[in-house]
């Protein structure tokens, strides 16, 4: 277990996970960052994308978007403010998801229901995006 | 002297305000259960983003081209007071403290020649602020449709703030809420937000940061830039969480107290019915035996 790294993934809301990883790719805002055991200490911030976990040959995928990842003697921090996990995700759930929200928009009867699920359409289409790529 | 009946409805009455209070009470404590929990949960984030803009604010301070959010505008002319209370009252002192402590920063700050202006979130602030201070709010909040505070409640009001600030509003932005410290205590707490208030020089390095150098990406100055908003949304959010766990452990000492004292209030009108029944009985017993004497 000595070339492992300990990754967590913090929201304002709660703390969402903690484990151990052989890798983790972090989307920066510079480019994506492979973080493995002994890196070196690093704080940057992230684009909304996916971070992917390496761990004994499985990979776990989660979207995350707005916060920083900083890397401190063998422990990888990811902040964001939203994070999905993608492993019980697919793309035509996503695309069904975004076709009900079209409709909620369309049926909204107040501005103010429209402006939520208009945010709620656009933070999918981010999903999407990053599903796709 | 009130009546047999009075009495009788009297403690009827008072026997159903305790149950409701009991009842408030009850629900105040599971609430407030759910509150901590995520008030605890929500620590890490807040501490972790706390301690790297502390490391990166400390040496980005002395310089000239400082984001305004952590420089501030150079002058202190104009402050933004964001009052935090809950919706609803029957929590004992818990708005009331906030809002005394607030109303004493602007009576204080207007005294000084300050411009105050006031953003209420909650409605109990509105409603005492609206009193004195009507033509100084700038806007008010409420928040009685969230049962649990989530990050997308606490960022709207944040993002208020921020917009304001970047219209030049104001200079300072202070948030008044109440720091939940255990059922029994609430901690009224003044943050300020804006400009980002740093821990002292040396002092906020924690020991993780002990001896690290750290490679930043892009570069300190735009990681700053990007994390002191967020910084501020995460502090209305903990504010919020805050408040919330506060408001329940208000509402909870307060209704037991009230319980307590309907309580009391049931034994001494007890005591006086049975005081006054015996009384009756005794003395229709003396007319009862006076009236056999007199034949």
């Amino acid at each position: 277990m000595a070339d492992k790294i300990r990754f967590e993934l913090v929201s304002p809301e709660r703390l969402l996970m903690s484990t151990q990883a052989d890798m983790v790719v972090v989307p920066g805002t510079a480019g994506e960052f492979g973080v493995m055991a002994g890196h070196v200490p690093l704080v940057s911030t992230i684009r909304p994308g996916i971070v992917e976990v390496h761990d004994g040959g499985s990979v776990a995928k989660l979207y995350v978007r707005g916060g920083f990842a900083e890397v401190a003697a063998d422990v990888l921090t990811v902040l964001a403010e939203e994070a999905v996990a993608l492993a019980d995700l697919t793309a035509a759930e996503v695309e069904q998801t975004l076709r009900n929200l079209s409709e909620d928009i369309a049926d909204a009867k107040d501005p103010e229901a429209k402006a939520k699920a208009q945010a709620e359409h656009d933070r999918w289409k981010l999903i999407r995006e990053a599903l796709a790529a | 002297m009130a009546s047999l009946k009075d009495l009788r409805n009297r403690i009827a009455s008072v026997r159903s305000t305790q149950k409701i209070t009991k009842a408030m009470k009850m629900v105040a404590a599971s609430k407030l259960r759910r509150a901590q929990e995520a008030a605890e949960a929500a620590r890490p984030f807040a501490e972790r983003m706390e301690r790297v803009i502390a490391s990166l604010g400390v040496s980005l301070q002395g310089q000239d081209d400082a984001p305004r959010l952590l420089a501030g505008t150079g002058k202190d002319d104009t402050y933004l007071i964001v009052v935090a209370t809950s919706d609803r009252g029957l929590c004992g002192a818990f708005n009331t403290n906030i809002i005394r402590a607030a109303r004493g920063e602007v009576a204080r700050l207007v005294a000084s020649g300050k411009t105050v202006k006031i953003l209420c979130v909650g409605r109990k602030a509105f409603q005492v602020m609206r009193r004195d201070h009507k033509d100084r709010i700038v806007d008010a909040i409420e928040l009685s449709h969230v049962k649990r505070v989530s990050f997308a409640d606490a960022a709207p009001i944040a993002d208020k703030v921020l917009s304001l600030f970047d219209a030049g509003a104001f200079d300072v932005c202070v948030l008044y809420y109440a720091a939940f410290k255990s059922a029994l205590t609430q901690v009224v707490t003044r943050q300020q937000l804006i400009p980002t208030a740093l821990p002292e020089a040396g002092k906020g390095n924690g020991p993780d940061l002990k001896g690290a150098i750290y490679e930043y990406e892009p570069d300190e100055a735009e990681i700053v830039a990007d994390l002191l908003p967020r910084n501020v949304r995460v502090q209305v959010f903990r504010a919020l969480l805050e408040n919330a766990a506060s408001e329940q452990g208000a509402r909870m000492t307060a209704m037991d107290s009230a319980t307590r004292n309907a309580g009391d209030m049931i034994n001494r009108l007890t005591l006086t019915y049975n005081r006054t029944r015996q009384a009756a009985i005794t003395k229709e017993l003396i007319e009862i035996i006076s009236g056999a004497e007199a034949l």
